[in-house]
């Protein structure tokens, strides 16, 4: 019997022969990561074990990017601490100030996750990296002082869900979509303990920036970790980014899933996730007819914060006004993005526009800072979970989208096709 | 380890935000954070865990983000184990790594009404209602996990792995 890509890369981080789904084996780690809310918990309990020092100061990457520009004092003082255990292990990956960006886009842009990799960090969205063809995946805070203890970890071998597209994707239509649509199908709970492995024509033709978007939110579905196989897009991005070796893996073609789906999407739309689960999904054209009204828009995350995103969002803001009754709000993730999307003018479009700038942080998105939602008030978000409170208060709602959604949206006041809107060149 | 007590009861997809929410996550200290523990999804939860301590929940309880805050907020609440029908998988490895007891057992959820008086037989894996005299048995936990629940979270394993000589 042969072996998924999930199932090949756990096998060469173990000392086992074999491994099977259901395994229980502890695999070497090649690079792991924590922010300034999981961070300060590892470092404590790091303490507790008494090791001296991290197991290599140049594998761990400690970004604090959630309170970030420090929000509050209790926000700074848990700063304060990874930056005094930073400086004292010397760890080598350390993100500070203007240097920080959303992790999950930060660590592929600067080359420090790659294909074949083994990772774990402690955040749930640690998944994302799975679009390079690593395996991939968040833990606990416990979990990662033990990891920066002894560059290691135990996992249980899980089973792989083959995830197939066909067809070709219409206009407005990416990852956000192809994976909303599919956590709607199987729910949130779809893929608990399993692997995610998208393939298919779709996925072959699909940007890397919409792969990220993809493998990030397969936590949504309850998944371990999402992948997808390497092909010429992964390396194009990777190449030159790469700070060190890196393999190429794929599937076998008599790899054991425990299901596989097959989807044509080509008559997909854009898909919106109503409050408060991200599988609550409905195409746009079921959703425009309801006048769903909006007090506030965000794009931005580390679901819907590159480039990419921001470009589709200028594309349709361009010569428009964001609506009066809402606050658009824009996030670039990394400060590199924020410095492209300054020179190629999109910054421009967003401030005629009528929108705010945040610097890079998580912070709209988990109702940290810089945009927090009062009760009863409703958001169309491009992040990756609309949950109770999760952008505010426990009476607000959020809707998930697209960018190319909420950018209409913005602008119309209420959740809108993209093609409402005329693009003005 | 056996423990008894009364269930509380929750349904399905219990995320992480509701059980501690992102806007207290700038502490780690567990008795601050237990104070909110659940507070958006039922306000008197920190009253009621008082006389009811046995959690008692449904499918893919702990989704959401890899917060251990959410665990702990649970723990230091005063709540003795978690008997779910499902568990999200980052949430039920912090708690077997943080030493919060945990059991995947639907068949008991489904019968088990809240204050019913619950007995958790942990080790072995067994959940008698002792308010209608059901009992209902899971598999017990692998090797690897009964070594980490043994020694009470994976952080005395790891002591015992430095002490063994590693490093």
């Amino acid at each position: 019997m042969g072996l998924t890509i999930t199932e090949k890369i756990l096998l060469k981080h173990s000392k086992n022969r074999e491994i099977s789904p259901g395994d229980l084996i502890f695999v070497k780690l090649d690079f792991i990561l924590a922010n300034d809310i999981t961070a300060p918990l590892a470092i404590k309990e790091f303490k507790k074990i008494g090791a001296k020092r991290v197991f290599d100061p140049e594998k761990i990457a400690l970004i604090p990017d959630h309170s970030t520009p420090n929000k509050d004092i209790k926000s700074a003082q848990q700063v304060k601490e990874v930056r005094d255990f930073a400086r004292e292990q010397e760890i080598k990956y350390f993100y500070d100030g203007g240097k920080v960006g959303i992790e999950h886009v930060l660590l592929p842009e600067e080359g420090l996750v790659l294909p074949g990799d083994c990772i774990i960090g402690a955040d749930s969205h640690t998944c994302t990296y799975g679009a390079l063809g690593a395996f991939s995946t968040g833990v606990g805070s416990t979990d990662l002082a033990y990891a920066m203890t002894f560059g290691e970890i135990w996992l249980k071998v899980p089973e792989s869900i083959k995830f197939i597209y066909y067809g070709r994707l219409p206009k407005w239509v990416g990852g956000k979509d192809l994976i909303l649509f599919t956590i709607g199908k199987i729910g949130v709970d779809g893929a608990r303990y399993k692997a995610m492995e998208f393939t298919g024509e779709v996925i072959r033709r699909l940007p890397m920036a919409d792969r990220f978007t993809m493998c990030n939110m397969a936590i949504e579905a309850g998944a371990k970790n999402g992948i997808i196989e390497p092909d010429e897009i992964t390396l194009e991005y990777v190449t030159n980014r790469a700070k060190r070796n890196f393999e190429v893996l794929d599937s076998d073609k008599d790899a054991n899933y425990s299901e596989i789906y097959e989807w044509d999407v080509s008559n997909l739309e854009p898909m919106v996730a109503f409050p408060h689960l991200p599988s609550n999904v409905y195409p746009i054209s079921e959703v425009t007819n309801k006048n769903i009204t909006l007090d506030q828009v965000y794009i931005g995350s580390c679901t819907n914060g590159r480039l990419e995103d921001l470009r589709i969002a200028a594309k349709i803001l361009k010569g428009h006004k964001v609506n009066p009754n809402l606050r658009l709000i824009i996030t670039p993730a990394t400060p590199l993005i924020y410095m492209s999307a300054l020179r190629e003018g999109l910054i421009e479009i967003f401030l005629s526009a009528g929108a705010i700038i945040t610097p890079p942080s998580c912070g709209p998105c988990l109702g940290g800072h810089l945009g927090v939602l009062a009760e009863g008030e409703r958001a169309l978000s491009t992040t990756n979970r609309n949950f109770v409170g999760r952008m505010g208060h426990p009476k607000s709602e959020v809707y998930l989208s697209n960018p190319a959604v909420a950018a209409a949206s913005a602008i119309l006041g209420k959740i809108s096709a993209p093609w409402e809107v005329e693009v003005k060149e | 380890m056996i423990y008894q007590g009364k269930a509380l009861c929750y349904g399905d997809n219990i995320d992480t935000d509701v059980i501690i929410p992102a806007r207290y996550l700038n502490t780690t200290d567990p008795y601050e954070l237990s104070l909110h523990c659940m507070e958006d999804l039922d306000p008197s939860f920190k009253e009621k865990v008082k006389e009811k301590n046995i959690l008692v929940v449904g499918e893919n309880f702990g989704c959401g983000s890899s917060r251990e805050h959410a665990p702990l907020a649970i723990k230091a609440s005063g709540v003795q184990c978690i008997i779910a029908k499902s568990f999200a998988r980052i949430f039920y490895r912090n708690a077997i790594n943080i030493g919060l007891p945990i059991l995947e057992l639907p068949s008991a959820v489904e019968k088990i009404k809240e204050g019913d008086l619950i007995k958790v037989d942990f080790i072995n894996g067994i959940v008698e209602n002792l308010s209608t005299g059901e009992k209902f048995e899971t598999k017990p936990f692998p090797q690897l996990i009964q070594e980490i629940i043994n020694k009470g979270g994976l952080i005395n394993f790891a002591k015992e792995r430095i002490k063994g000589g590693e490093l």
